[in-house]
C-alpha cells in the first residue's frame, strides 16, 4: 500500500514554515523562513507581509526537499491558532487553497499541541510531563482525562518574551542563525554574580513581568555587567519554571518530564530540568533544535493524528483562533501508560 | 517515617516530646544556585509559621507549631489527625460534597477577609478531621495582602486545582466554594474577586472568549 502523507503549515509568529511528514512519522521535509524585524519586535502586519511573501518559494522547496509531488499529499494541516491573528491567516490561506487545489481533507492544528506531539514523537516519550516555553507560551501540562491539561502557565508574559524584551532594552540584536535567546545564555554563561530578583511562583502559576521590570531597571543602574544580569535572569526565570514543572511531576506521579518550545534549546534549561527529573526517577526528554521553534514539520505530524482520528474540518469552518487555549482541544490518539 | 515526598519538602511523621508530629523540612533543590536556593528557603521556612499564626486568628483551623530551625529549613508542627479532601471528595454524595466545599469557601473568605492569601489552595492542602473541621495546611507560599488581584489568583488557583483533579464535579464545587466565600467576606467584596478572577483567567495566555 502507499503511504500517505500530510503537509503542514506554521504562521502562528515570525516563522513560515512547511512540513512534510509521512503517516508513520517520516519527516521529509521541514522548511522554515523567518521574518526578523529591524528594530523592536514582532510587528504583526510586517510578519504577515514576509509570510505572504515567501509562502510559495518554502512551500516549492518543501516539495522537492520530499521528493514528492504535490498530488501525492493526502491531507494538508496548519497551525489554526493560537498566535498572531495575520500571521495566522496567511498561513491559513494558503492551507485552504491548496487543499482545495489539490481537492484533499483540511485540518486546523493547535500549535501548543503540536509542540507536545512532535516532542513525544521525535524523544518517543509516552506520557509526560510537558513544559513547553517559548516566546508567546510558558505552559506546564499532561495529559488527564482526554485532554492535556494545563497545570500551570505564566499569569502575565511568557518566559521567551521576558528574554528577548530583556534583550533588547539591553541593546542587543538577533542574528538570522542566533535568535536573542541564544545571545542571552551566551552572556549568561560568561556571568559569575547572582544578583537579587524577584521569583514570583503563585502555586502552580507564575509570573515574568515583575522579574523582567526589575532586571531592566538593575541594568540601567549600570551596576553590574549585562553578563550578570543575563546569567540572573535566566537563573531565577528557569528555577521558577523547574519548581512548577516538578510540583506538576509529584502531583502527576508521570514517568517522564519533556521540555519543548524555542527556550527549549536553553542548555542550562535543559539541565536544571535534567537534575529534577532524575531526582524523582522520571525520563527527562528534550526537543532537538529543528523541532524546537516553530516548524511546519510538527503541524504536519499532528495534522497526521488528526487525520487518523477524523478530525478535518470544512473550510467555511477553518476561521483562525487566535487565544485557543491547549486545554479546549480532545486528543484521541493518546494513550497514557495506566491504561 | 516518610510519608510525603512533595516537590517542595519531605513530610516525616516523627514521635517528639512524647508528641504525634509532623516534621516538614524543604529540600534543597540541586537545580537552583546554592545562594538563590538558601535565600528561597530561609524565606519561606521562616514565613510558614508567621502565616498559620495569622489564620488561626482569623478563626481558620491550623496546626500547632511547635519548632522551627531555619538553618535546616525544618518546622515541626502538629499532627493533624483525618483525610485529605482530594480523597474524600470522590465518595461523598453530591449534597456532602457541595456543603464541605461550603465550608472550604468559608474558609477562604475568613482568610482574605484578615489579608491571609494561601497561595497554594488545593484539596490535598485540606484536611478533615474525624471532628468534622476542616484544617487548612501547607502555607509555604502563603502571603499578606489585602488586594482584589491576589484574592483572585488566590480562588483561580483553587479553582484550577478542582478542573485538573476533580473535572467531573468541578463546576459544582466550586459554585459552593464561592457562596460560602461570599457570606463571610460580602458579596460586594466576593463579585469584585470573582471579577477580577475572570479578568486573570482572559489574561492568562489565550482563552477564546476575551
Amino acid at each position: 500500500m502507499r503511504e500517505g502523507y500530510c503537509l503542514g503549515i506554521e504562521s502562528s509568529a515570525d516563522d513560515f514554515g512547511v512540513g512534510i511528514v509521512s503517516f508513520n512519522g517520516e519527516v521529509l521535509a521541514n522548511v522554515n523562513d523567518v521574518y526578523i524585524p529591524e528594530k523592536g519586535g514582532i510587528h504583526p502586519r510586517e510578519a504577515s507581509r514576509h509570510h505572504a511573501m515567501i509562502a510559495g518559494k518554502v512551500i516549492s522547496e518543501a516539495f522537492k526537499k520530499a521528493g514528492i509531488k504535490p498530488k501525492e499529499i493526502d491531507v494538508v494541516a496548519f497551525s489554526q491558532g493560537p498566535g498572531l491573528g495575520p500571521c495566522l491567516r496567511v498561513g491559513a490561506t494558503v492551507a485552504r487553497a491548496l487543499s482545495s487545489y489539490l481537492n484533499k481533507p483540511l485540518v486546523g492544528i493547535n500549535h501548543c499541541l503540536a509542540h507536545i506531539e512532535i516532542g513525544k514523537m521525535v524523544s518517543k516519550a509516552i506520557d509526560p510531563v510537558i513544559l513547553y516555553v517559548s516566546g508567546g507560551n510558558t505552559v506546564v501540562a499532561a495529559f488527564e482525562a482526554k485532554r492535556y491539561r494545563v497545570f500551570g502557565e505564566t499569569l502575565d508574559i511568557a518566559v521567551g518574551n521576558c528574554l528577548d524584551v530583556f534583550a533588547r532594552e539591553a541593546g542587543l540584536k538577533p542574528l538570522s542563525n542566533k535568535p536573542l535567546g541564544a545571545i542571552v545564555e551566551e552572556l549568561a554563561s560568561r556571568g559569575k554574580v547572582l544578583v537579587r530578583l524577584p521569583y514570583t511562583v503563585k502555586g502552580m502559576d507564575m509570573s515574568f513581568s515583575g522579574l523582567l521590570t526589575a532586571a531592566v531597571n538593575i541594568m540601567r543602574e549600570g551596576k553590574y555587567s549585562l553578563e550578570d544580569l543575563c546569567f540572573s535572569l535566566q537563573e531565577v526565570a528557569f528555577s521558577m519554571l523547574t519548581e512548577v514543572t516538578e510540583r506538576a511531576l509529584a502531583h502527576t506521579e508521570k514517568p517522564e518530564v519533556l521540555l519543548t518550545g524555542g527556550v527549549a534549546a536553553n542548555k542550562r534549561l535543559q539541565m536544571m530540568l535534567k537534575i529534577m527529573s532524575e531526582e524523582h526517577g522520571a525520563r527527562f526528554c528534550v526537543v532537538p533544535k529543528e523541532y524546537a521553534t516553530d516548524n511546519g514539520a510538527m503541524i504536519a505530524w499532528t495534522g497526521v493524528l488528526c487525520y487518523k482520528f477524523g478530525m478535518t474540518m470544512p473550510i467555511e469552518r477553518s476561521f483562525v483562533k487566535m487565544r485557543w487555549r491547549l486545554d479546549e482541544v480532545e486528543v484521541p490518539w493518546v494513550r497514557t501508560q495506566n491504561m | 517515617m516518610l510519608i510525603k515526598k512533595g516537590a517542595e519538602a519531605s513530610i516525616y511523621l516523627e514521635e517528639w516530646c512524647g508528641k504525634k508530629v509532623i516534621f516538614k523540612r524543604r529540600h534543597p533543590k540541586k537545580y537552583r544556585m546554592p545562594d538563590l536556593d538558601k535565600e528561597i528557603q530561609i524565606q519561606r521556612t521562616k514565613h510558614e509559621p508567621q502565616m498559620i499564626h495569622k489564620a488561626k486568628e482569623s478563626g481558620v483551623p491550623t496546626p500547632t507549631i511547635y519548632m522551627v530551625d531555619l538553618e535546616e529549613a525544618s518546622i515541626i508542627m502538629e499532627f493533624v489527625e483525618g483525610t485529605q479532601v482530594k480523597q474524600i471528595l470522590v465518595d461523598l454524595s453530591s449534597e456532602e460534597r457541595i456543603n464541605l466545599c461550603y465550608q472550604i469557601g468559608k474558609i477562604i473568605g475568613r482568610l482574605h477577609k484578615n489579608g491571609i492569601i494561601h497561595g497554594d489552595l488545593t484539596t490535598s492542602n485540606m484536611i478533615l478531621t474525624p471532628y468534622g473541621n476542616i484544617v487548612l495546611v501547607d502555607f509555604g507560599l502563603s502571603e499578606q495582602s489585602m488586594e482584589v488581584e491576589a484574592r483572585g489568583v488566590d480562588l483561580h488557583l483553587m479553582k484550577r486545582a478542582l478542573t485538573s483533579t476533580h473535572y467531573e464535579y468541578a463546576d459544582e464545587c466550586f459554585n459552593a466554594i464561592i457562596k460560602g466565600y461570599g457570606e463571610i467576606i460580602g458579596s460586594e467584596a466576593a463579585k469584585a474577586v470573582l471579577n477580577k478572577m475572570r479578568e486573570i483567567e482572559k489574561r492568562g495566555r489565550y482563552i477564546s472568549e476575551r
